[in-house]
Formats: C-alpha cells, structure tokens, sequence
C-alpha cells in the first residue's frame, strides 16, 4: 500500500505539471481529492499500470464535458457553476492560502482550474465586517481608558472598509489578468490565469487578515507590528508563488516590476486597514480640548455615565 | 350532467375514476386552508371564497392576516422543525419587525450625520440586502428553497433581536455601567443563538448535505452584524 501511495502522489505531481502547461484540459475530480482516475487521465504515458476501461471511461467523461454548452450569462446556471464547492473544498482552499508553499502553486494544487466565486465574496464581507466591529472595539477600550474620547458607534466605516475591499479584490485582478493576457505572446509554455482564477487567488490570501485584525485589538504597538507583518509575509507569499510559474517566462524586468508592484498594492491594503484601530490611540489631549471648544458643557459629562 | 352520473357509478373504468373522483368534493365546503396557499382545488370555491374576502369588513380582513403572522411569531419562538413558515410564506412579518428594528435603532440627529449609529435606511438597507444576498447565496449553492420563502424566514428570525432590542433600550433607561453592559451583553447573545437556532432549523434541510456549513455562515454573520449594531446603541 505505500508504494502504491508513493506512486500516486509521484504521478500527481507531474499530472499538476500537465495541467499546468495546459490550463484548457479538463479535468474530472469533482470532489477535489486525490482520485486515481485523475492520475490515469493526464500521466497517461507513464501510468500504464491501471486498467485500459478506465482511461476510456476518463475520455468518455472528458468528451462529455466538452460537449455540454455553457449556459449563457443571463441565465441563473452560468453563475451557479461558480459557486460548485463544497464545505471541505472551501476550508482546503483557505488552508491553502494560509500556508503558501514555493514549489504548491495555489491556482493548480489547490483551485484545480475550478476557481468558484463563494470564497472570496464571503473573505471579503467577512473582513469588512470585522474590521468595523473591531474599530469600533478599540475605541471602546480606549474610552474606558481615558473617558473624555467621544464614544459613537461609527457605523459609515462598515461602508468605506466594505468599498475598498471589494474593489480592490475585484480591480486589482482585473489589472493583473489584462496585463498578463497582454503579455501572453512573450510566454510559450504556461498560459495566463483566467480572471476568475486571479480573483479567487486574491480573495483567499485576504483571509489571513481576518483573524490579524481581531489580534490588533490587543493594544501593545510592537505586537501589533508583528502580525501585521507576518499576516503581509503570508499573504504576499500566497500572490506570488501563485503568480510566479505565469512571470518566470517574461523577461526579468517585467516580472521584478509586476511582483513588486502586487506586493506592493498588498501592503497598501494592510497599511490602510492597520490604522482603523489606531485612530482613537490619537493622543488624548487633541482629543479631549475639541469636544469641550465645540460641544456644550454637559455632553462630556454624559459619555462618562 | 348525465353522462358524468353514468360515469360515476360504473365502477370498472379506473381512469374514468381517477380523471372525475375530484367531482365528488364539490359539494363538500371543507376547511380547506386558502390562507397562503397557491394552488386552490376546485375552480368553483375560488369564485365564493373571492367574493366572501371582497365583502368582508375590513377588520377580518386585518385580524386575519395579523393572525397569520402571529402563529409565524409563535413558530419562531418555539423553533421545531415544521413546514409552516415555509408553506405559508409571507413578507408582512419581515416588514414589522424590520420597520420596528430600524425605528428603535434610529438615535436623536443631536451628533453630526457622520459619526452617528445606523439610521433607518441603513438598518432598512442592511436587513433586507442582507437576506436577499444570502438567499441568493443558498440558491446558488444549489438549496431547493424558494426566493421568497427564504427571505420569510430570514425575515421571521429577527424577531429574537427585536426583542432583544426593547429589552436593550429598557436597560438603558436604568444607570449605566458595567453591569448594564453586562446584561445587554449576555441578553443580545442569548438571542443571537435563538436567532440562529431557528433559522437553522428551518433553512438546513434544503441545503445539499455537503455544503449546509456553507449556507449557514453568512447567516450568522447576518444574524452577527445585527446583534452588534443591538449592542453598540447608546441613546443620546
């Protein structure tokens, strides 16, 4: 059984290096874990161990899948293909992203050319959520701590943190797959992402913000520090070893300039949702001299009880 | 007339039978529920049953329904896994407790429009985007649920939150501190798990096995995102 276990595993890994050259194959492991028919349907040369019915059911299956039509854009079956996962998929594309490997790209171990669309829709409302609700946390703690700061519930960061987000996991890629379809000619072996693919990459290295943004509660700067960078660290690795098999084709400049630039635009987005929390960590007496120039007397006095 | 009488007593011909046995019920005035329901047997008892709604008085016409949402609040509050909610759907529940929501959650215009808590249009705005995103999220992911019973009984599981709503702001006429905190705390949590229990209870069981964790979590979020904005209401 394990040398069977050790072939396996040995033919899944050229069979990720197939797929990866030919992003158009399809594949047929709808339950998204290791089959032996997905061995048998691309390392056809050098699997002849398992039995010939089953490399004619595997192109029974594939023919069959070309030949069914996608459904046009306006009905309800075009979006409800992108949305074909099931739980364990969805947790094994979280953990995935959480823990980026360099030679495990994310797109073809992981998405398996099957990006759907749940994912990064829910990251992303997750982590507007609780970027307002844990902004909203600190400047309670910092009103328990010196109770002249002006307590409300802040309720437009929800929007302002919910826009930001969604564009930048929607236009980022955007910019990322038209530039890369546009540099298509240089590359030969490995074909560009689709757009969906870029999305789903984008969508799921969000999540580790999700849990760094609840940790930025604790108010000790240095600490803080420390997540933001490490949650960056992992998020960024997750872009770029997924981007890096599409670059290494193009010339060196290009692919410094577009890595960098991604991470970049990456930090921006950390950076930006880091000082939500630091806000009312303001130094207090700028805080305290405005409420008591512009408001009436007894108002600082009533946010106290 | 005749002919179907004839018809009737000849007891040999089964598909003769099949096709006239509902002509029997015609007579018979049962209690068929209407209420809700879309597909009405006899053509006959839609013409009475239409003019005895268009002649009624008004207050039938308001007690009836208002009874309807009332045994919808009672299935909430008492979630067991039954049909009703979802055969007789309606959207007058959702709108009160919505409207009731929004109007207690709205704070005095004293502080500048944007430092304030929601107002009415947000929450408005949030509780029904809300529920629509997640009943298109369950639908994509393949529940046989239709749209707008789904948004019933997202609709009908606010009603916990509202009442912990008027439990909150009864609280807050008290003095404040941390024990009042406290008590809004632990009241807004315990409903918050009402909410979800019984949501749960009803939505679960049209979700494909496989995925019901993944049609589930946005409604808590919903469900999250209200108890937070219950919670956060300081009345100034």
């Amino acid at each position: 059984m394990a040398a069977a276990d050790e072939l396996a595993f040995h033919e899944f890994e050229e069979a990720s290096n197939l797929l990866a050259e030919t992003p158009d194959a399809v594949t047929t492991s709808g339950s998204g874990q290791l089959t032996p028919q997905g061995h048998v349907a691309v390392a056809v040369d050098s699997g002849g161990s398992y039995g010939a019915e089953e490399e004619v059911e595997e192109s029974d299956k594939t023919a069959l899948l070309q030949e069914k039509q996608q459904p046009g854009f306006w009905t309800f079956g075009y979006y409800q293909s992108f949305f074909d996962v099931d739980t364990c998929q969805v947790l094994d594309r979280i953990k995935g992203s959480l823990l980026p490997r360099p030679g495990h790209n994310f797109v073809r171990h992981r998405l398996r050319n099957r990006p759907d669309l749940y994912g990064p829709f829910w990251i992303c409302a997750t982590l507007a959520f609780v970027l307002a609700v844990t902004g909203n946390l600190t400047l309670v703690l910092a009103q328990r701590r010196d109770p002249s700061i002006h307590y409300s519930p802040q309720f437009h960061k929800v929007t302002v943190a919910g826009v930001t987000i969604y564009c930048y996991v929607w236009l980022v890629p955007l910019a990322l797959w038209g530039f890369l379809r546009w540099r298509k000619r240089v590359r030969e072996r490995v074909g560009p992402y689709t757009f969906l693919e870029t999305v789903c990459v984008y969508g799921y290295s969000l999540f580790v913000f999700i849990p760094t943004v609840v940790l930025w509660l604790i108010p000790v700067p240095w600490l803080q520090w420390l997540f933001g960078a490490l949650a960056l660290a992992l998020s960024a690795a997750s872009l770029v070893f997924a981007l890096w098999p599409v670059v290494r084709e193009d010339t060196r400049l290009v692919a410094a300039v577009l890595l960098s630039t991604v991470v970049l635009l990456h930090a921006l987005l950390a950076t930006g949702c880091k000082p939500l929390p630091l806000e009312p960590l303001a130094p207090p007496p700028q805080a305290t001299s405005l409420p008591l120039n512009l408001l009436p007397p007894p108002t600082p006095r009533s946010q106290v009880t | 007339m005749s002919d179907l009488q004839r018809l009737m007593m000849e007891p040999t011909d089964h598909h003769a039978q099949a096709l006239f046995a509902g002509l029997s019920d015609i007579s018979i005035s049962q209690d068929i529920p209407v209420e809700g329901e879309i597909t009405i047997p006899m053509r006959s008892h839609i013409r009475e049953f239409d003019s005895s709604t268009l002649n009624e008085s008004v207050q039938n016409t308001i007690m009836r329904d208002l009874k309807a949402v009332g045994k919808k609040f009672m299935h909430v509050l008492y979630p067991r896994k039954s049909n009703t909610l979802l055969r007789d759907w309606d959207l007058w529940g959702p709108l009160i407790l919505c409207v009731t929501l929004a109007l207690m959650l709205q704070r005095s215009s004293v502080d500048s429009e944007k430092d304030g808590g929601p107002q009415f249009a947000e929450v408005f705005v949030i509780v029904w985007f809300g529920a629509v995103t997640i009943t298109l999220n369950s639908k994509l992911l393949g529940g046989n649920i239709s749209f707008f019973q789904s948004l019933c009984v997202l609709g009908y599981c606010i009603l916990p939150l509202t009442v912990a709503m008027l439990v909150c702001r009864l609280v807050l006429l008290a003095e404040q501190g941390p024990i009042n905190f406290m008590v809004r705390l632990f009241v807004v949590i315990v409903m918050f798990t009402w909410s979800i229990v019984a949501s749960t209870a009803f939505l679960a069981d049209s979700q494909p096995p496989n995925r019901k964790a993944l049609a589930i979590y946005p409604v808590f979020l919903f469900y999250f995102v209200i108890s937070w904005m219950i919670l956060t209401f300081t009345p100034q």
